[in-house]
């Protein structure tokens, strides 16, 4: 069929499912978005390009399918790096499409033109500067095919404004067939086998999960394995939430700002088996001290993740899901009551320090929160310690889920991401928690769920500081703190009220149970501002 | 150590500034990078010389197989390639020292290219050792110019590095 590249664009997004798509116009972008004014696909229009990432990136994790975001060419392109970024150091699918000049002007420094494959290249899975209009339906389809499978994160398509207004004869390809692209996603069985017996002989062993669990989509074979084979679970900050924080075999958040229990089961276990996890420098500070004390598994979609980081004796390549079926198949019920035993001494029953008059304690907050919201809820966490707060407090049940920027740790994430998710299953209550140095990046996405009537809830946690900084500043660096003021912030409750939204302030006891029960139950857009003691800590 | 690793990728532009950038990003050492079309028009061959131990080549070879357009990569074993590289030297030499150089040239397999009052331009293609030693035995003649090309490998025996379709 003979259309337009720019009208090709838009089929091949109906052609692949996509009913949402983030962007941002502009003029090297217009004819495709001239394009998609003819399809039933639904606009959102952001307030900024990196925000339009990262809801992408949200709506993304929730529909665990590839999400689309549009910028223009030069600026809007290059803002959306920090998006791209983000959504690569947290291996999720993002197709983004931006426009380019006209491809006689590549390379002239014309008005609005930036290199933006070159620029991103560090932060992507693949990218394509198109120079064929006939060449759009299979870089669409791969680019899909690309983001979505093997281990999944980021694809760019950056589209010259003439290239998209040339005339093309449209056909979307059924298959794609890219030589050096082939991801193992099966375990090999032999390799099964040795991991499935070195298990099985383990006698402290312990699962860790981390983000590839929920890429993978592994949840229920994880939890079925745990179970049939008692053996306790914990996770980075990137597995959060694949495991009920309340499962009498869950053991809580491993690394620098994880808790004790998960940390020294970790120290203790002797065999330690790592699924999707890639041992990052926040989650384990001393591989080379653990490989010598522990056998270590990994299973991975990336071969390369896998002795990257520590050393493994049991490598097993392939996708989370395939391999713990694999794994399922073999697996006999065991008991670790001693393991257990020794595991479950060092729980501590959570504890709430009082607070100054007029602030109240943000662990109890969350923890009460997470108490009152519905089943299936989605949990935005921003970064700094609002995050680590959520990471530890919140009491994730079955079918929550924690979205964060785990890997890159972009501030202002929180908001849009949760804006992306809500729009990927709008059936499920969404909150965002961010500090008041967070919001200050990405409060401009106000706007767009007002415009676009995103029901979400948002909790901010004013304590006018950046909070963690200061507490560096504090430990690292004689208590000389600098930059660490939000003076000049603005007041959260009138902001809200200036977007038409309605807003509580958490100063107390009281405001604390109104706005939970509020946040959990009220329809519409909400915002809870909960005051924090300037000085109250991370962990 | 040193290593020879052969990569064969799509002849697509940007793949070598996607492999380049690989290296200085994740802090990998590049001794030479020599990149050029092969017999099949769609696949080029880039041979990298790399400075590392056995944990960072695993690295190499990893990070070089996530990229899309890479289709193989093989790092040879010691001794497993023949390896060449080629070399092109200008020295200020006038019509007293040309016969030394001429027989510095025959012993070493070098060719003059070109020849003027004051210079002899010499050309060696050789294994990177042979081409060092010929360098050392020219020195002192005095160079005023000299370019090299990055090393070329391939596998001894009948075995070949080949793209699947």
């Amino acid at each position: 069929m003979k259309m337009t590249a720019a009208q090709a664009m838009a089929q091949c997004l109906n052609a692949e499912g996509i009913k949402v798509v983030f962007g941002y116009p502009g003029a090297a972008i217009c004819p495709f978005y001239d394009a998609l004014l003819d399809t039933d696909i639904r606009h959102i229009l952001v307030r900024h390009e990196a925000n339009g990432g990262h809801e992408a990136s949200g709506y993304a994790r929730i529909s665990g399918k590839p999400a689309v975001c549009i910028a223009t060419s030069g600026p809007g392109a290059v803002n959306l790096i920090t998006a791209i970024a983000t959504a690569y150091a947290d291996s999720v699918p993002l197709i983004c499409i931006t426009g380019q000049v006209n491809r006689d002007q590549i390379g002239s420094d014309a008005f609005q033109e930036a290199d933006i494959t070159g620029s991103a290249e560090p932060f992507v899975k693949h990218s394509y500067l198109v120079s064929e209009p006939q060449d759009i339906p299979r870089i669409f389809k791969e680019a899909f095919y690309i983001a979505g499978t093997g281990r999944p994160g980021p694809v760019l398509i950056d589209v010259p404004m003439d290239v998209q207004r040339e005339m093309i004869d449209f056909k979307y390809p059924t298959a794609v067939d890219i030589r050096g692209y082939k991801p193992t996603v099966k375990g090999n069985p032999w390799q099964v086998k040795r991991v499935y017996k070195a298990l099985a002989e383990a006698k402290k062993p312990l699962i860790c999960l981390g983000g590839g669990v929920f890429a993978g989509g592994a949840v229920r074979e994880v939890r079925q394995l745990a179970r049939t084979m008692q053996i306790p679970v914990i996770t980075t900050m990137m597995g959060i939430s694949a495991f009920p924080s309340d499962d009498p075999l869950f053991y809580g958040m491993i690394g620098m700002h994880g808790v004790m229990s998960a940390n020294r089961a970790v120290q203790d276990c002797d065999t330690l088996f790592l699924i999707g996890a890639r041992v990052g420098d926040r989650a384990v500070r001393t591989p080379l001290a653990l490989e010598k004390t522990t056998k270590i598994i990994h299973i991975d979609i990336d071969p390369a993740e896998i002795g990257k980081n520590i050393n493994v004796d049991y490598p097993l390549v392939g996708d989370s899901k395939l391999v713990l079926r694999q794994l399922l198949e073999m697996a006999e019920p065991c008991r670790h009551d001693d393991w257990l035993g020794q595991l479950s001494a060092l729980r501590t029953e959570k504890t709430f320090a009082d607070v100054p008059e007029g602030t109240v304690n943000p662990k109890l907050f969350i923890d009460r929160l997470s108490k009152a919201m519905p089943d299936g809820s989605v949990i935005c966490a921003d970064v700094g310690q609002n995050q680590i707060w959520t990471c530890t407090d919140y009491c994730f049940s079955d079918g929550d889920r924690l979205v964060t920027s785990g890997g890159m740790g972009t501030m202002g994430y929180s908001l849009p991401a949760a804006i992306g998710a809500k729009l990927a299953d709008p059936k499920r209550t969404v909150c965002a928690i961010c500090g008041d140095g967070s919001i200050q990046m990405s409060m401009m996405e106000l706007a767009t769920a007002v415009q676009h009537s995103v029901d979400i809830k948002l909790v901010i946690m004013t304590n006018t500081r950046l909070g963690m900084v200061r507490e560096l500043q504090t430990k690292g660096y004689n208590d000389r703190q600098t930059a660490v003021f939000l003076d000049g912030s603005p007041d959260f409750i009138k902001l809200a009220d200036a977007y038409g939204i309605p807003a509580v302030r958490v100063t107390d006891e009281a405001s604390m149970e109104e706005a939970i029960t509020r946040l959990s139950n009220d329809k519409g857009l909400l915002v809870a501002e909960v005051i924090v003691d300037k000085d109250f800590a991370t962990l | 150590m040193k290593h020879t690793i052969s990569v064969l990728v799509e002849n697509h532009s940007g793949v070598l500034s996607r492999i380049s950038g690989l290296f200085s990003r994740r802090g990998f050492n590049i001794e030479s990078l020599a990149v050029g079309p092969t017999h099949d028009p769609a696949v080029s061959r880039v041979t990298i010389i790399a400075d590392g131990n056995d944990y960072t080549v695993e690295q190499i070879e990893k990070q070089l197989n996530k990229l899309i357009e890479v289709i193989k990569v093989k790092t040879f074993a010691q001794g497993e390639c023949m390896a060449r590289e080629l070399l092109l030297v200008k020295i200020a030499a006038g019509a007293d020292k040309r016969q030394d150089i001429m027989t510095i040239c025959e012993i070493t397999n070098a060719k003059v290219i070109d020849l003027t009052l004051t210079t002899m331009t010499l050309e060696v293609c050789d294994k990177y050792e042979h081409l060092k030693r010929f360098e050392e035995l020219i020195a002192p003649y005095g160079i005023i110019e000299m370019v090299r090309t990055g090393t070329i490998a391939i596998q001894k025996g009948a075995e070949v590095i080949a793209a699947k379709k």
